[in-house]
């Protein structure tokens, strides 16, 4: 009698616990939609092994980045700074965070993150992950000037959010690391591959003589030289997300990667940016000095500062620069914005 | 007696199998080798690694200091040569990052048999057939040649600056490539310039590890004595510049040592 009993018992409760939908539950895996010319020429994404992605963590961390709750007042989200319609950066030199003040970096446009194989972001390369990166600004005075305790009680406390924390991540607790992770998921989404460039690398369009040309300046290690340090059409992210010193100043009131890593030979470095979307991101620069790509490009023509870590790959700096023609110059504007991509700014997944 | 029996058992077999390893030792280990290629700089005499980047601190033969920023180059086609059978060539290549310290040592995934070689070699650079492939490890590390100037990749990158006749500081781009002229459309090839580095007659006995050393200082010496006033930056263009690199290539690599 005893063991029937035993016998009972134990049927019912694994009865019970195979009943228990908390216990099989798996987000949804959803793999990165990698463009062809991505697929074609440069090596997979970086995903990191802890923070898969999957459809409820992208959903969530969409939520969670236009969501104000993030900000101490409630007034600023991240898409305040990294607004879709300007490829996920905003339009002034510096931001301003919730009480007016303004920072010292331009933000960063944000795509193609997930090919950052250095996983060094910022203009510094201070935040060693997306999942990083995604603390700081949120607790920034400057910026959201929020605390992280009261973010993530606010969203605890919310009649939506445990349950989308469950389904993404398999608990109702919340916590900011599980924040920045959604968030990351949802960065890691914002794929830019559908410029007109890209549809000539795809034999899809034709490059005018002008784009063309600027192309060939672009390429041109006696003209622009551009393409040590932002990519070819063998590698069209457009960037090397390296530190390089492009010569933009004598003496620096900005140390960049120097500042990160204490070393001097880094002083006056800042990662290069993907010169995808140029069209919809100015200013340009780390500071947002240049509120033209005329300036920028002059700039490299005929403004180069020296400097001890000014990068080897800058030529003629005693003439500041490569002194090209009104032609070169204008050319190889008409080819740096065959790389924007309108598509990215109206893609319904990205927007609010 | 039962402890002492399972210790004289535990004896018994530890004796056996230490026997049987110096069998396999002598029989199996014998007729294959796994070997290992490790890549060490020097300026002549002295070690360089990345600590040492960046610092005005050699002198060239041509008497002008200078610094290394950066030093990336790509080694392909590893070939053991017998005599009176077929070479074992390894169609592979690999970008030795200095800067990065990645890739400075390379093993190579299969076995080869032990025994007498009259030589073992490399590619440095690439050969045009394989400079013509697309590699998306060397694409997504910025390595590439531009079309304009026959595509493909560089074969060296290596950046610097150096005290010009005007006793300032200038950058240079010793960024080897396969020579080219016209650039355009229709760019033509006076002549190759990756080379084949031969580390000469190896009598491989075990897992062997060739300690490769470039010595940095060469590629400024012989035969052509390298002026940085003169050949400084703009060189991938530069037929001339390529041609001189590849004739001073000659002397850079040497077999510091095997270890095996």
């Amino acid at each position: 009698m005893k063991n029937w009993l035993l016998f009972l018992i134990l049927v019912l409760v694994f009865a019970c616990s195979s009943d228990d939908k908390t216990e099989t539950y798996e987000p949804t895996p959803l793999a990165l939609n990698i463009p062809e010319i991505f697929e074609q020429n440069i090596i997979s994404p970086v995903i990191p092994n802890n923070n898969p992605q999957t459809v409820e963590g992208v959903a969530l961390g969409k939520k969670l980045f236009f969501d104000n709750k993030l900000s101490g007042d409630e007034t600023m989200s991240c898409a305040s700074c990294h607004s879709p319609q300007l490829a996920f950066t905003d339009n002034t030199a510096t931001s301003d965070g919730i009480d007016g003040i303004f920072g010292t970096r331009n933000a960063m446009p944000l795509f193609n993150l997930a090919w950052n194989y250095g996983e060094r972001f910022n203009w510094d390369g201070q935040a060693l992950s997306l999942e990083r990166q995604a603390l700081e600004p949120v607790q920034n005075p400057i910026e959201m000037h929020a605390n992280w305790e009261d973010v993530v009680l606010k969203l605890q406390n919310d009649p939506d959010y445990p349950e989308l924390f469950r389904l993404a991540f398999k608990t109702s607790t919340i916590t900011k690391e599980l924040v920045t992770m959604a968030i990351a998921q949802f960065e890691r989404t914002l794929i830019s591959a559908n410029s007109k460039f890209d549809k000539f690398l795809l034999g899809q369009a034709t490059l005018t003589p002008q784009e063309q040309n600027g192309l060939n300046v672009f390429m041109d290690e006696t003209r622009g030289d551009c393409f040590h340090c932002h990519g070819s059409p063998n590698n069209p992210l457009w960037t090397d997300n390296i530190f390089h010193n492009n010569g933009l100043d004598a003496n620096f009131t900005d140390l960049g990667l120097g500042a990160v890593t204490g070393d001097s030979n880094d002083n006056g470095k800042f990662r290069s940016p993907s010169l995808r979307n140029l069209a919809y991101t100015a200013p340009y620069m780390h500071d947002g000095r240049f509120n033209t790509l005329d300036e920028v490009i002059e700039f490299y023509s005929t403004g180069l500062q020296d400097s001890p870590t000014v990068d080897s790959l800058m030529k003629k700096l005693d003439q500041g620069g490569v002194n090209l023609t009104t032609q070169d110059k204008a050319d190889l504007k008409a080819f740096l914005l065959s790389l924007s991509d309108p598509s990215f700014l109206t893609n319904t997944d990205f927007q609010d | 007696m039962k402890k002492i029996f399972s210790l004289l058992a535990i004896i018994a077999a530890l004796t056996f199998s230490s026997c049987s390893d110096d069998n396999d030792d002598n029989i199996t280990l014998n007729t294959e080798a796994q070997t290992t290629f490790s890549f060490k700089h020097t300026w002549n005499d002295t070690e360089v690694t990345s600590a040492d980047f960046n610092t005005i601190q050699y002198t060239n033969e041509n008497g002008e200091m200078l610094s290394i920023e950066r030093l990336r180059y790509v080694i392909s086609d590893i070939t053991f040569s017998r005599d009176g059978q077929d070479d074992i060539v390894f169609d592979i290549y690999n970008l030795v990052d200095v800067t990065n310290n990645n890739n400075t040592t390379l093993s190579l995934d299969e076995n080869i048999p032990t025994g007498v070689y009259t030589n073992v070699s490399f590619t440095f650079g690439l050969d045009n057939e394989d400079n013509a492939e697309n590699y998306i490890d060397l694409n997504t590390e910025n390595f590439n040649v531009p079309e304009m100037l026959g595509g493909g990749y560089h074969y060296m990158q290596f950046d610097g600056k150096f005290i010009n006749s005007s006793d300032a500081e200038q950058g240079f781009n010793y960024h080897a490539i396969r020579a080219v002229d016209n650039p355009g459309m229709n760019p033509t090839f006076p002549q190759d310039t990756f080379f084949e580095v031969n580390l000469g007659a190896v009598t491989i006995t075990n897992n062997a590890t060739f300690q490769v050393q470039m010595n940095i200082a060469e590629w400024f010496k012989s035969p052509n004595l390298w002026d940085l006033n003169q050949y400084n930056q703009m060189l991938m263009p530069n037929s001339t510049a390529q041609i001189m690199m590849y004739e001073n290539g000659a002397s850079v690599f040497s077999l510091e040592n095997i270890i095996q």
